[in-house]
């Protein structure tokens, strides 16, 4: 029993305590806000065996802090909200282990200035390496402070921090009575006021730079300390008189102000990969993106910020560039250390002026869509990147030498703008991929400030590859730790399913269907195998179809270590020659694998079918399974294709496929969208050398489109199940319509070189109009044109049926009313919520608290939605590299030669896909062509008056390409290059 | 904007410092006021209310008498500064109505009417003041009220609001935290043990309800000892008063049942 007291509140506390304020709502209200406190003793303070605070575990300080070479009798930090602000990553480094002790108030200030830097520093405070305690200052009596009439809240929480400090400081000699030498509490900050008020109070302060000074590791971790927010790292050039190359941001309640009335409107930022001097930034108010133009209007905004944009008056708006921008070729040699002036920095300036040239030539009305410019940020989305140092930018590469530097990092991804950052170890960083946070952004900075965080390796090694993949990505990729692997089984792979009894726990409620005969349809080598099937006659004529899936819910118990870590996961990542897994892989490989010949618990989902598969019922039960066979697609396929086979099994199969057949006809027929999107196998050498030697595009069986329609009906039919018990709650997935503004481009472009019509009013108009875009002469035409389709498309997302209107709950490509994802729990989180969702449903288990929190659904798959986006992503990129990879075993000079498709048209270059490498690529041009961009061609003209003829090229035209992947000189990043061979060889252009 | 407050932090805080069973301060004021036959100031926190108690006297209306037992009208009005929003909430308003009539339902079955036939029992309930837990502080205000007036009664009433944030149940909830997690008021008896009123204000899970039940008559038993003294307290106030320490004991029915609460 718990014990229940009362709070008691002495009168005279009630200044510190009770707080009553006048608060004005979204809505204009006035409205009263009473809030108390209550103050306590036993808040403590953390110290080993403190003796005043009597409380004692195993996560508390050491008794006498540790020695630093300004602190010989021991230490404790105490740093204030702008030290976490500004320099997590030397608080994250393993160099740094302080005892440090964390005001409550610093942590609320951190929260509330930045939730990605809240959670990298909770992290901290979980980490078994740092030594960090929460003090909660503010519920200690001793310490508790209210903010006073005309203090600043940054003042009061300043105030609050120093009387901390004080309190530990007396509170020490308290705990460590009589004795002479005793450790110090010290304050780190960077505020020099800050500094001058402590010392006058009698309270020891250091900054972080005089702090990192004096210890063993200075130069390492003076390279992680970040520029922004310090006074004391000396500017780099005169940084007075400077011009200022973009606008000042607008007032935080200005641009509230503005966004609310509707004369700007925010959004995320999006940059462009062709061009880098572009951008958009979606918005409600408008159909299409607001596009932003040049340097000035982007006004500093990087990937993913969330930003306000003001549109201008429609006669300036314009039509998206038809260009290639290269920032590494426009912005080459610029000098890393600052110049006096950026501003008047002729020749970069009129180089960008001049790759914005053709917009002003172009006057594609159709394409107008609104622009404007970026006033004000809300929100960054700065991490860390992983980048290269451009080698051109160091001023000595002395590889011993320490002199401090100021170079630029490429950042991998396209979509980044080049940082600058000073660091001491310069010429040992070229050739290695390392990650670099961005700092701030000055109006007269050309680029944003960062600093090195840590080196990955070898650029190209495959260890430094695949690790900057996930770091991209922000894949988690940490091995699991002691707290989850402690949720698994005691008896690890020993165990097994118990034997049939009335009292085993595994066998309550449970069929048993070990007889029947069950099998699995998977990739080859798929380890993780989540669903078996089976059919079989009924003597009334009808079919018995089932679907088993691997019972993780009986494993992964709600709102525990293992359960946090597969949610925050959300999804296992698939690439080339690694997979990251959501569960321990003694789950997701073995104990919930529904591997053949042994005994698995499943979630069963049972129909009956009439022959012409429609569903008479369906049930869902619990079971016991025992697979008969595992077979591939491939395996299957032959042995159903075999006429001499009339076994059990064999039917099975057959009949299977006899249902999915008619199921997948009778989506077809309601409106499903049948949507490619390129895929391709990599062979690899072997599992140990993972050298890939071959690729292949993925072939298609019939027995891969059996597993996917019984999966399909699976989802569906949980769906509803789950959505009628639980209809707040229930976790489903849908896909939106997408805007028919969408498709404009791609109409367009099929109208005008193919003379075809795309109906999109409906998905079932638009699959019938995509039946039709075919052309006898090209039969991969209608593949591209689908795949062009696709990226028109919304993707879709999970949701909580709750929280959206029940109208929009439908899947749009499968043309389903309501869809879940059930069928992969090992793989995919969102599936495990759907089986504890549908096990309550059935009154197996009652629903945990947590999956009938609306809000709480909503977070965890708001977590779930990003990390399957970025799980897609990084897959792509794998495969990207090791195609390129594969190229280069494959060519004779590094070289191979392809067909390829024209996608895009531009004024300088081509965009082209190979089909049968699964990559997109840019063919440029270094001379001018004649581009129409209302037609999409670009005619290269005869380069000799008795050779050939103009040539004229347009989208959807077959061309053939050279591809090589060539290393950028400078940052040793690997590119894929391509150069058109036919109809015409563009390296004479 | 971003960031809300924590309902529950890692250090088990919640939002002002309580534990997650910590009750906020309770002060009872059963001083007279006004004309009234007995009345109580109860404050919960900083969620305060006065509740006066007129009777049992002759019933004005015909029409609501009763010939077998006392009548009980209760009627509750909301100070216009009490609140968040600043807004006068009329008698007619619903959620006011609703309180009122769970009042007048609760307490039906423990005052002891049938002393009284044909006569009117009046429960006016003021709401000074609103941080969470306004039922709770309605009924343990109207409990203290309806003693203090000398009303016989079968037992006290003692009511506590329970929440469950996530998965950890808390006490005495705050109008920020009865914004954001599911909760109910429980209202119990402490000499039976019997459990008289619940109502949920949000879906709660059943599971985790017999949690919050069982705690909140825990909380129930802790309250009840608060409101016990207090009154104690008011008797032998009276008693010093009118100077006849030696009636004590046999102040009537009302005080004999007070010995068993
Ligand atoms: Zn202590």
């Amino acid at each position: 029993m718990v014990e229940i007291s009362i709070r008691k509140r002495p009168r005279a506390e009630a200044v510190v305590t009770q707080r009553k304020f006048f608060k004005k709502t979204a809505r204009g209200k006035v409205i009263k806000v009473l809030r108390e406190r209550y103050l306590r003793d036993d808040v403590t303070c953390g110290i080993g065996s403190c003796s005043v605070c009597a409380s004692t575990t195993a996560e508390d300080l050491p008794a006498l802090g540790q020695v630093h070479e300004l602190f010989p009798n021991g230490h404790f930090l105490l740093p204030d909200t702008n030290v976490f602000l500004n320099q997590m990553d030397l608080m994250e480094s393993a160099l740094f282990n302080p005892p440090i002790i964390l005001l409550q108030t610093v942590l609320e200030e951190v929260r509330h200035r930045s939730l990605p830097l809240y959670n990298r520093l909770k992290a901290i405070t979980k980490m078994e390496e740092k030594k960090v305690w929460i003090f909660y200052n503010e519920y200690r009596s001793e310490t508790a402070i209210v903010r006073e009439d005309g203090e600043s809240p940054n003042d009061r929480n300043d105030r609050g921090i120093r009387k901390a400090t004080a309190w530990y400081n007396s509170h020490i000699s308290l705990v460590h009575r009589g004795k002479q030498k005793l450790p110090t509490v010290v304050l780190m900050t960077e505020d020099v006021a800050n500094r001058q008020k402590a010392e006058k109070d009698g309270i020891t302060s250091i900054s972080v730079r005089k702090y990192i000074e004096a210890m063993k590791e200075a130069s390492q971790l003076s390279d992680l300390l970040s520029v922004a927010g310090s006074n004391e790292l000396e500017p780099t050039k005169a940084v007075s008189g400077r011009t200022a190359l973009y606008s000042d941001y607008l007032s935080p309640s200005t641009l509230l102000a503005g966004v609310k009335a509707g004369a700007l409107h925010q959004g995320h930022f999006n940059a462009n990969q062709y061009n880098y001097l572009e951008g958009n930034v979606p918005v409600p108010a408008f159909t299409k993106p607001i596009l932003l133009v040049g340097r000035e209007n982007m006004n500093r905004a990087v990937q993913g910020d969330v930003v306000v944009v003001e549109v201008f008056d429609e006669k300036e708006w314009k039509a998206p560039a038809d260009e290639v921008v290269d920032q590494d070729a426009t912005l080459k040699d610029d000098d890393a250390e600052a110049s006096e002036d950026e501003g008047s920095d002729d020749d970069i300036t009129a180089r960008e002026a001049k790759a914005l040239r053709s917009e002003n030539a172009a006057k594609r009305i159709l394409e107008r869509q609104p622009t404007g410019r970026i006033v004000g940020v809300i929100k960054r989305n700065w991490r860390a990147y992983v980048c290269h140092i451009d080698s051109t930018s160091l001023t000595s590469s002395n590889t011993t030498s320490l002199s401090q530097q100021t170079v630029f990092a490429t950042p991998v991804s396209r979509l980044l703008p080049r940082i600058r950052m000073r660091t001491r170890q310069a010429p040992t960083l070229v050739g290695q991929k390392i990650l670099v946070t961005i700092d701030k952004w000055d109006i007269t900075s050309r680029y944003p400030e960062g600093h090195f965080v840590r080196a990955l390796g070898k650029a190209e090694s495959k260890e430094a590859e695949q690790e900057s993949l996930l770091l991209e990505f922000e894949v988690p990729y940490r091995p699991f730790g002691k707290a989850i692997l402690d949720c698994l089984p005691v008896e690890g792979d020993k165990w097994v399913v118990p034997p049939k009894s009335e009292t085993s726990p595994e066998w309550r409620d449970r069929q048993d269907l070990r007889d029947l005969i069950i099998c699995s349809i998977d990739p080859p080598n798929c380890q993780d195998i989540d669903d078996a099937l089976h059919a079989r006659p009924l003597p009334n004529g009808n079919i018995e179809a089932g679907v088993h899936i691997a019972d993780v819910s009986h494993f992964v118990h709600s709102d525990n270590p293992m359960d946090s870590e597969a949610a925050s996961r959300g999804t296992t990542v698939y690439l080339v020659d690694k997979r990251i897994d959501m569960l321990p892989s003694l789950l997701g490989t073995n104990l919930c694998s529904l591997r053949p010949y042994v005994e698995r618990l499943a979630f069963s989902a049972i129909w009956e079918l009439t022959p012409h598969a429609e569903i008479v019922n369906v049930r869902f039960t619990k079971s016991v399974i025992a697979s008969k066979a595992a077979f591939t697609y491939e395996e299957a396929q032959i042995r159903k294709d075999d006429p001499n086979r009339k076994d059990e099994l064999t039917e099975g199969i057959r009949l299977l496929n006899s249902l999915a057949q008619k199921l997948k006809a009778g989506r077809m027929a309601a409106g499903a969208l049948n949507l490619a999107s390129p895929e391709v196998k990599i062979h690899l050498q072997s599992a140990e050398s993972s050298d890939p030697i071959d690729v292949e595009q993925k072939e298609m069986m019939e027995t891969n489109s059996l597993v996917e329609e019984f999966m399909l009906l699976a989802n569906i039919s949980v769906a509803a199940k789950i959505q009628e018990s639980f209809p707040q709650t229930a976790v489903l997935r849908r896909h939106l319509p997408p805007p028919p503004t969408n498709f404009e481009k791609l109409q367009d472009i099929l109208r005008k070189r193919k003379g075809m019509t795309l109906d999109v009013s409906s998905s079932g108009a638009l699959a019938d109009s995509l039946d039709k875009c075919i052309d006898p002469n090209l039969p991969a035409f209608n593949t591209l044109v689908r795949i062009m389709a696709t990226r028109c498309m919304l993707s879709a997302e999970y949701f909580s049926s709750g929280s959206v209107a029940r109208d929009t709950f439908g899947h749009y490509g499968l043309a389903s009313p309501i869809y879940t994802h059930f069928t992969s729990p090992i793989r995919r989180y969102a599936d495990v919520l759907a089986h504890r969702q549908l096990s309550a449903a059935i009154g197996y288990t009652t629903l945990h608290a947590t999956l009938h929190s609306k809000s709480h659904v909503e977070r965890v798959l708001e977590v779930v939605n990003r990390r399957h986006r970025m799980a897609q992503m990084a897959g792509r990129a794998s495969v990207e590299f090791y195609v390129g990879l594969a190229l280069k075993a494959r060519g004779q000079k590094g070289q191979v030669r392809e067909e390829a498709f024209v996608i895009r048209t531009f004024r300088n270059g081509l965009g082209v896909f190979v089909s049968k490498l699964g990559i997109e690529g840019l063919v440029m041009f270094k001379r001018d062509t004649q581009f129409d961009a209302e037609n999409y061609t670009i005619t290269v003209p005869s380069s000799s008056p008795n050779g050939p003829e103009d040539v004229t090229i347009s989208v959807f035209d077959k061309v053939v390409v050279d591809i090589e992947v060539e290393k950028d000189k400078n940052t040793q990043r690997g590119r894929v290059k391509m150069t058109l061979v036919s109809p015409v060889d563009s390296r004479a252009l | 904007m971003a960031s809300r407050i924590e309902i529950l932090n890692d250090g088990g805080y919640r939002s002002d410092g309580r534990r997650q069973y910590e009750l906020r301060d309770i002060t009872i004021d059963l001083s007279q006021q006004g004309q009234a036959d007995g009345s109580a100031i109860i404050t919960h926190g900083l969620t305060q209310v006065l509740v006066s108690v007129f009777g049992p006297r002759e019933a004005k209306q015909r029409r609501e008498t009763i010939h077998d037992r006392a009548n009980i009208n209760v009627e509750v009005a909301v100070a216009a500064f009490s609140t968040g929003e600043r807004r006068k909430r009329s008698r007619g308003d619903k959620r006011i109505l609703e309180i009122a009539a769970i009042i007048k339902s609760t307490f039906e079955p423990v005052i002891q009417t049938s002393i009284y036939p044909r006569s009117q029992i009046d429960i006016f309930v003021q709401v000074l003041q609103q941080d969470g837990g306004l039922l709770q502080a309605c009924i343990n205000g109207t409990t203290l009220a309806l003693a203090n007036a000398g009303i016989p009664l079968l037992d006290f009433v003692c009511a506590v609001t329970g929440g469950v944030h996530s998965t950890s149940p808390m006490l005495d909830l705050t109008t920020l935290e009865e914004n954001d997690i599911p909760h109910a008021t429980v209202a119990m008896m402490p000499r039976t043990g019997k459990v008289t009123l619940v109502t949920m204000e949000t879906r709660l899970h059943v599971d985790r309800f017999e949690e919050i039940f069982r705690l909140a008559i825990d909380a129930g038993k802790v309250i009840h000892r608060e409101m016990k003294i207090a009154v104690k307290g008011r008797t032998e106030a009276l008693v010093t008063a009118m100077g006849s320490a030696s009636k004590v004991a046999s102040g009537g029915d009302n005080d004999e049942l007070m010995q068993d609460y």
